[in-house]
């Protein structure tokens, strides 16, 4: 198939967007990027609990919306129980258009902890997307508990006394798994076919499912716009972000990592990790620690990769279609 | 109006005894009230509540501050619980005791009379609850509503065995007092 | 033929009358009877609903506001801290405009804890955009709920109504209840214009900039103003059901002596004055009014209700500490465009759940005669127990 044939087909058969184009997100938004793709796959008959943040905020600027599904912003903490309670209206009504519930990792990690656990534990039958960019960035970047160790923010900001958030990342995934729902897993914007498949995997599930989608945020972390996949990616790679499916609490598959790359080449692409390459003993042992973070979760989940593998962080980067290769 | 104040402790199903009443005097077609003095008491613990029983709507909320009537499911709490606490002239007081009515008389000053509610409870039930035996003999004493009212109020709770043996209870207990010793108080009362 | 019913009992048989499609709440005394009777009511299949047992306050609130906009009638209620956990929510429903009805089970709010009845839980949230009904009994509560959800949802208004913790909720006393059918040709099926629904999406609460907020919020506070005489047509459509009435917007419970004084209150104690007026035969007898309908406030119907009076005695069971009585200072500033306003005396009793006996009635009427208006004072403090200097 040649190119010039492909796309007039593509046009025939136009695929389904939730979030449409022309909103206000910042240019390289990972959120933006993520939040298309997770309506995508979901497809036209959802509804939508969204917390506050910034995808509330850059999507729907009065009298204007970037929504095409019907979509309800409450506030920042019950995106969850709101989705439960669309869900129970939904089973009211002998409906079974799926629920999901879309918030920002402040919103989720934080101060939407108690609602998401109440979901969770109740069996509602909503998908729960957190889309974790890492900090607070609708209010300007102030740390959240989803911030990586050490990292830049301006209530984490580096210092003579300070090397940056002090305290380690979250552990969402476990606690979320904790709760034995059927289906819980991470996924990033640099893999979106991964993402999508999570998506659909998770619609199918009944009851509680929660994806953690890995949204580089140029603004808050200090990256060129054009390199949000680049950095999405490098997380995965390096093992900081490590794409894990949960099943009943188990882990059920992970994306091997092929070639795992040094934390470095993650960190150095981003201003917030700017001050661990300063030559300070701090700085380098703040390096030697997230490596060795890095390292623990390549050992934990298993994500060295043996031989390669079409799944793995490098076939999963490259589409196939008719022989022709995307990369 | 009629007003009864109802001492007990936490778990001796002192709110049922007021509900039981009230619901026997409504299903009669009399205007009723029962409430807990509201409280966070656990089991055990000193409580109260409130009937009151009217031929026409009932329209106070305020609590039962002077009684007509005074019953005491546990002997222990006349020592100190207060049950004579603003007992109107005339008042009787009906208490769950083994002792005798004469001696309970003399000892609080207040025409009191005796019921072993616990024990005919535990011959009738297998469990030494009051309550039920209590009304029973009250609705004997005063003839306020019908016993036959009780028994109709009992079978909205319970059924089958259960009911039958608090039946046989309420009509033990009924057989046990004088009918309508207590009558004049309600006459005097003009209800 | 009524029924020996407890006030929490009744409300949820209303409840289910209404035939909720969810409900979901948190236990909070002196709530939780009414949603433990709901539990049963389900668990026995009298009731078919979704019974959503949450985790906290905050999430009943959210889990109701996400059941109605998505296109089911939704119930919750609650109390107390209950109902400051909510506000944040309780805020955001009305400023939705989303049709929902919450039992207020009025209870004084912490510290010191307390767990007995008063009204400053309800009045925390009176500016949350709310449409408040106070009950007098457990009848009313009863009619009340139902009436509470056509005004709701013809409005696209909450509603809360207010029911006296412990002295409302845990009172039994005689009860009719409507039947299905009155309630099914009363209260037609649930239907929001707005419901979210995949085949026509639209996007509900958006981000407001400034040049619109101000226009946003005035349409709320006109859609309020425009409740109150939606809220008198359901208490008389419902009286034409039932033949009861539940006092409208301010009821006069009993009339006075011409010219004379008012003791005007709200909730479940006014039931007390008008006993306390009958045995009180010596002194002068003074208008019984009730305020049913706090939000809105009603002002005309107020002065309406207050014509021809001399002195009115505000009797609140809240206050707002550092200012004085709430419900007070709006009657007296509603009552200032009378021609000839009566003198209006604040006071508040039964804070806590301090018992209120008809002994007060005497004092009301003391405070009514007194050579000063009286702006605000509790009037059942016992100053025996309070050090010298804050007697």
């Amino acid at each position: 198939m040649t190119e010039s044939s492909h796309h007039p087909l593509r046009d025939h058969q136009p695929r389904f967007q939730g979030l449409d184009s022309g909103h206000r997100a910042c240019q390289g938004c990972g959120e933006a990027l993520a939040a298309r793709l997770v309506t995508e796959a979901a497809g036209p008959d959802v509804i939508v609990s969204n917390a506050t943040g910034c995808l509330e905020v850059f999507s729907t600027p009065w009298p204007e919306t970037a929504w095409r599904i019907p979509w309800l912003h409450s506030l920042f903490e019950n995106a969850a129980s709101v989705a439960a309670g669309m869900e129970a209206a939904m089973r009211a009504q002998g409906r079974d258009t799926k629920v999901l519930a879309f918030a920002g990792d402040g919103g989720t990690f934080d101060i939407g902890m108690r609602g998401l656990s109440g979901m969770l534990e109740r069996g509602h039958d909503v998908l729960y997307v957190c889309f974790d960019n890492e900090a607070y960035m609708n209010t300007g970047v102030q740390r959240s508990s989803s911030t990586p160790h050490a990292a830049m923010t301006t209530t984490s900001p580096p210092g003579r006394e300070r090397m940056g958030k002090r305290h380690l990342k979250k552990d969402l995934l476990a606690i979320v798994a904790a709760h034995h729902i059927p289906y819980a897993a991470t996924a990033s914007v640099a893999y979106p076919s991964d993402l999508r498949k999570k998506v659909r995997r998770a619609m199918g599930v009944e009851g509680p499912s929660f994806l953690l989608v890995h949204s580089p945020c140029p603004l808050g972390w200090g990256h060129d716009s054009a390199l949000t996949v680049q950095v999405a990616r490098l997380a995965v790679q390096t093992g900081l972000f490590p794409l894990v499916e949960m099943e009943r609490g188990s882990v059920a598959s992970v994306m091997p990592i092929r070639r795992p790359c040094p934390v470095t080449d993650y960190l150095k692409l981003q201003r917030r990790f700017r001050h661990l390459f300063a030559d300070h003993p701090r700085a380098r042992e703040e390096l030697e620690h997230l490596q060795a973070l890095a390292d623990h979760n390549i050992e934990v989940y298993r994500l060295a990769g043996e031989e390669p593998d079409p799944l793995d962080t490098e076939g999963a980067d490259t589409v196939r279609r008719g022989g022709m290769r995307y990369a | 109006m009629i007003e009864i104040r109802i001492h007990g402790r936490g778990g001796q199903g002192n709110v049922v005894a007021a509900y039981l009443l009230a619901t026997a005097a409504i299903d009669e077609g009399h205007h009723a009230q029962a409430f807990p003095t509201f409280g966070a008491e656990r089991r055990g613990a000193p409580v109260a509540a409130f009937v009151r029983l009217a031929p026409k709507p009932i329209l106070r909320r305020c609590e039962v501050r002077e009684p007509h009537f005074v019953i005491v499911q546990d002997p222990t709490l006349l020592k100190n619980a207060g049950v004579k606490a603003g007992l109107r002239p005339g008042g009787r007081i009906l208490v769950n005791s083994t002792r005798s009515a004469g001696e309970l008389t003399e000892r609080l000053g207040v025409e009191t009379l005796s019921l072993p509610a616990a024990q005919l409870a535990r011959e009738h039930l297998g469990r030494p609850v009051p309550n039920t035996a209590l009304l029973a003999a009250f609705l004997a004493l005063t003839t306020v509503l019908p016993v036959e009212s009780l028994l109709k109020a009992l079978q909205e709770r319970f059924r089958g065995e259960v009911l039958a043996r608090n039946e046989a209870l309420v009509r033990a207990a009924a057989g046990t007092v004088p009918q309508g010793a207590w009558k004049e108080v309600i006459d005097a009362a003009g209800a | 033929m009524p029924q020996a019913l407890e006030g929490s009992q009744a409300i949820a048989r209303a409840v289910a009358l209404c035939r909720p499609g969810v409900v979901a709440a948190y236990p909070i005394t002196p709530q939780t009877h009414i949603v433990e009777n709901i539990s049963k009511l389900v668990a026995d299949g009298e009731l078919h609903c979704e019974l959503v047992s949450v985790e906290s306050e905050f999430s009943a609130a959210s889990v109701v506001l996400g059941a109605a906009a998505a296109g089911s009638r939704a119930y919750t209620a609650s109390a107390s801290q209950g109902i400051l956990l909510m506000s944040e929510v309780l805020y955001n429903i009305a400023g939705l405009r989303v049709p929902l009805v919450l039992t207020c089970a009025n209870r004084a709010v912490s510290a010191p804890l307390s767990i007995w009845n008063d009204h400053q839980d309800s009045m925390a949230v009176r500016d949350a955009g709310w449409i408040q009904l106070y009950c007098a009994d457990n009848q009313e509560a009863v009619d009340t709920t139902i009436q509470a959800y056509r005004i709701s949802e013809r409005l696209e208004l909450p509603v809360m109504v207010c029911v006296d913790g412990f002295t409302l909720t845990h009172t039994l006393e005689p009860i009719e209840l409507p039947t299905q059918a009155q309630v099914d040709g009363y209260l037609p099926p649930y239907r929001f214009s707005r419901a979210l629904d995949p085949m026509r999406p639209l996007s509900m609460g958006e981000l407001v900039s400034p040049a619109y907020f101000t226009e946003v919020r005035h349409t709320h506070h006109v859609a309020l103003r425009g409740a109150l005489p939606e809220i008198e047509a359901a208490d008389a459509d419902w009286a034409e059901v039932c033949g009861r009435h539940s006092g409208g917007l301010v009821e006069v419970v009993r009339e006075g002596e011409g010219g004379g004084i008012g003791i005007l209150s709200i909730g479940s104690v006014t039931g007390t004055f008008a006993d306390a007026a009958e045995q009180y035969t010596e002194l002068p007898a003074a208008r019984l009014i009730r305020l049913r309908c706090f939000r809105p406030f009603p002002d005309e119907a107020l002065r309406a209700a207050c014509a021809g009076l001399s002195d009115l005695v505000v009797v609140e069971r809240a206050l707002s500490p550092g200012a004085g009585g709430i419900v007070g200072t709006e009657v007296r500033a509603a009552l200032r465009e009378m021609d000839e306003p009566p003198r209006v005396h604040d006071v508040a009793v039964g804070l806590g759940g301090r018992d209120v006996p008809l002994e007060l009635y005497p004092r009301l009427i003391e405070v009514a005669r007194g050579e000063q208006e009286t702006r605000f004072s509790i009037l059942d403090l016992e100053p025996d127990k309070l050090p010298e200097e804050v007697r």
